[in-house]
């Protein structure tokens, strides 16, 4: 999961990481307020689960509150990569002397958490990293002790000749571990650490992915989900214990498994049709989780033809059959049902079906195929 | 022969008594998996009734479990919460093989049982995989045993019911299998193509590999450069997610330490670049195979 600037910023302050003000504002009228009770000059930014903000516009210096009202109303509904602005920080804006990359993250290759840290920050980093790889060092932690006080210290080393700056560094890079290991996030980054001319390091950027997988046990963090910033169908998807993405073809795919629901939407491709979304109903078969999932694909406007691509393991196929069977009573489905039904309990599964005037088939590429077929006659 | 599991495993459950444990425990016994212990904290002393009334004794520890019911294997069924204490606990027992079925572990608990298990000497595969099966000799997880048969393919694979079509599909062509492994999902797993891979090229019975990933990371990407360096035998390769939308991304740190998004695209490349046939889709997995075996 991932969340906002503002959101980051405030489990940064938890662990102590120095990081400027601010509030967020929905409305323009908010903004301006805002940017009157800090004072100055201040920078508008917008607030979505995307990088590459300030490149699409949607960052903004003002010198004044009635300029800062002016960014708002403009950053405020508009779109970037595809996500709608709903919220801006307002923040101070900052003296910077220098910028630095400071981020950490769950590293596959290195099975650990690694550090990469760079003094030239900003907005160009990832080119920084493809031109000149060695502007950035890079330290992976050994999971037994944790991020050891040497290791921030070479870090921040790298970053600033001043020993003031790098003491503070330092400090800064132990901290977001802190924060990483308090919001379970899976990366967490500074992008820019600002040092002032006054000499003060500072963070203010933030940005944080969280692992799912640690929100049962962390419900501060849980809190910061942003419903708003996810089409309802996945939020209803979400709270069924489904997991599903819409995309923008017109074949409903309902399949067990995430590598089989992606394998079930390139063979919808390879028979010249297009997925309307990726769903994958998971481990357990719960009859209900069928129903909730039917009801979110047929709420897809765009859906001409519904493909079920079960092959039970812990999933049994009766249990998806009494789904389907139970759905078709409650919800009015308009399109047709192209089933594959195979593995556990397989054969009661069919019998289920065709109690009820359905039939399945056993191979995946003869159901995919007929439905692509059906989709395109539509 | 196999890897990782045959008949010499002697294997303990943890979570035996939940509901996922009991039900596979049953299916594995019935299989003829060797399952000497299980493990639940406080049921220590009970047995635990399988298939035909045989029973399993259970164990408050997984000490216990192998210092007298002698297990040299586990499978772990216990919830996410649980799931790396129960990884670290079998390591420190001195298991030899730990699978790990449970889905939602916290990835940052890994880190660390994933440093104990390698010190440890052990071998961990997963979490979130379905496991491990020689046909005809053990199966330790969740894999439908229907579906596999005997024979000369190994078979690899990072999913869990994608693994079961690729399976069908070279059993209903009369392929069998030395062994087939699910690797598992997750970013952070204990056994990853490569490991799999060098113990396939240990095995003399296995004559080709089937390798099945899908997007994201760069362990594909790793394990064909491997392939072409180190194996003499045939390998079949299928990516899934090729219509995947990429995603969004936050932040730069992904994308400094891999300099990829991971794309499907980018994994058949590789796999093309160092000699492993990739199947356009699961069914023609089997017609590859087929030719590679020829």
């Amino acid at each position: 999961m991932n969340i906002h600037e503002f959101q980051a910023k405030e489990v940064f302050r938890r662990a102590g990481i120095p990081v400027p003000p601010g509030e967020v504002a929905e409305t323009p009228e908010e903004a301006q307020r805002i940017a009157e009770k800090l004072g100055g000059r201040v920078v508008v930014k917008a607030q979505v689960h995307s990088g590459g903000r300030g490149k699409a516009g949607g960052v903004k210096l003002a010198a004044n509150p009635a300029e800062a009202r002016a960014h708002a109303e403009a950053i405020l509904g508009m779109e970037i990569k595809g996500l709608e602005v709903r919220q801006v920080l307002i923040t101070p804006a900052e003296e910077i002397a220098t910028e630095a990359y400071v981020g950490c993250l769950v590293d596959r290759a290195a099975q650990s958490v690694t550090f990469m840290v760079s003094s030239e920050g900003g907005v160009d980093i990832e080119e920084v990293a493809h031109t000149n790889p060695d502007a950035i060092k890079k330290l992976t932690i050994d999971p037994r002790y944790g991020l050891l006080p040497h290791e921030a210290y070479w870090l921040a080393a790298s970053l600033y000749d001043d020993p003031a700056l790098v003491k503070q560094a330092a400090k800064i890079i132990g901290q977001l571990f802190t924060a990483f290991q308090m919001a379970g996030a899976s990366m967490a980054e500074i992008n820019p650490l600002i040092s002032t001319p006054s000499g003060e390091v500072k963070a203010i950027d933030a940005k944080m992915s969280v692992d799912d997988n640690e929100l049962f046990r962390k419900p501060d963090i849980a809190a910061f989900r942003d419903l708003s910033a996810e089409p309802p169908s996945e939020t209803k998807a979400r709270n069924a214990d489904l997991s599903y993405v819409k995309l923008d073809g017109n074949v409903g795919c309902c399949v067990n498994g995430a590598g089989l629901a992606m394998a079930t939407m390139d063979l919808v491709k390879y028979y010249g049709g297009e997925p309307a979304n990726f769903l994958d109903i998971g481990g357990s078969s719960n009859p209900d989780k069928v129903v909730s999932a039917l009801e979110i694909i047929t709420s897809d406007p765009n859906v001409k033809v519904i493909l079920f691509n079960i092959f039970g393991g812990i999933t049994r196929c009766d249990d998806v059959a009494n789904g389907i069977v139970e759905a078709t009573k409650r919800i009015d489905i308009k399109v047709p049902l192209v089933i594959r039904l195979t593995g556990t309990n397989e054969k009661e599964g069919v019998g289920i079906l065709e109690g009820a005037g359905m039939s399945a088939a056993t191979s995946m590429d003869e159901v995919v195929e007929r439905a692509v077929a059906l989709a395109n006659q539509a | 022969m196999a890897i990782f599991v045959d008949e010499s495993t002697r294997l303990v459950v943890q979570g035996i008594t939940g509901r996922d444990g009991s039900f596979h425990t049953r299916q594995m016994m019935e299989y003829g998996t060797q399952v000497v212990a299980g493990v639940t904290p406080g049921k220590g002393g009970q047995s635990f009734e399988g298939p035909g009334g045989k029973k399993v004794p259970i164990f408050n520890t997984v000490e216990d479990a192998v210092t007298e019911a002698g297990a040299n294997t586990t499978a772990i069924y216990v919830p996410p919460a649980f799931a790396s204490g129960a990884v670290l606990e079998a390591a420190g027992a001195g298991i030899r093989f730990i699978v790990c079925i449970t889905e939602g572990v916290p990835v940052q608990d890994m880190t660390r049982a994933l440093k104990y298990v390698k010190d440890r000497g052990a071998r961990l595969l997963g979490p979130n995989c379905p496991g491990i099966i020689s046909p005809g000799k053990a199966k330790v997880g969740i894999l439908p045993a229907q579906i596999v048969t005997p024979g000369p393919v190994g078979v690899i694979s990072r999913s869990g019911t994608l693994t079961y079509e690729a399976v069908i599909q070279l059993t209903n062509a009369g392929i069998g299998q030395t062994t087939c492994v699910g690797i598992g999902g997750d970013p952070l797993i204990g056994t990853n193509f490569i490991d799999a891979l060098s113990a396939f090229k240990d095995d003399p019975d296995t004559k080709a590999i089937v390798m099945i990933g899908e997007i994201g990371g760069t362990d594909e990407q790793e394990a064909a450069a491997w392939v072409k360096a180190n194996l003499d035998i045939p390998v079949v390769g299928f990516i899934a997610g090729q219509t995947a939308p990429p995603g969004r991304r936050m932040g730069h740190a992904g994308a400094i330490i891999s300099g990829s998004a991971g794309t499907a695209e980018e994994k058949m490349k590789a796999f093309k670049d160092n000699g492993i046939a990739v199947a356009a889709r699961p069914l023609d997995i089997a017609e590859l195979i087929k030719d590679a075996l020829r």
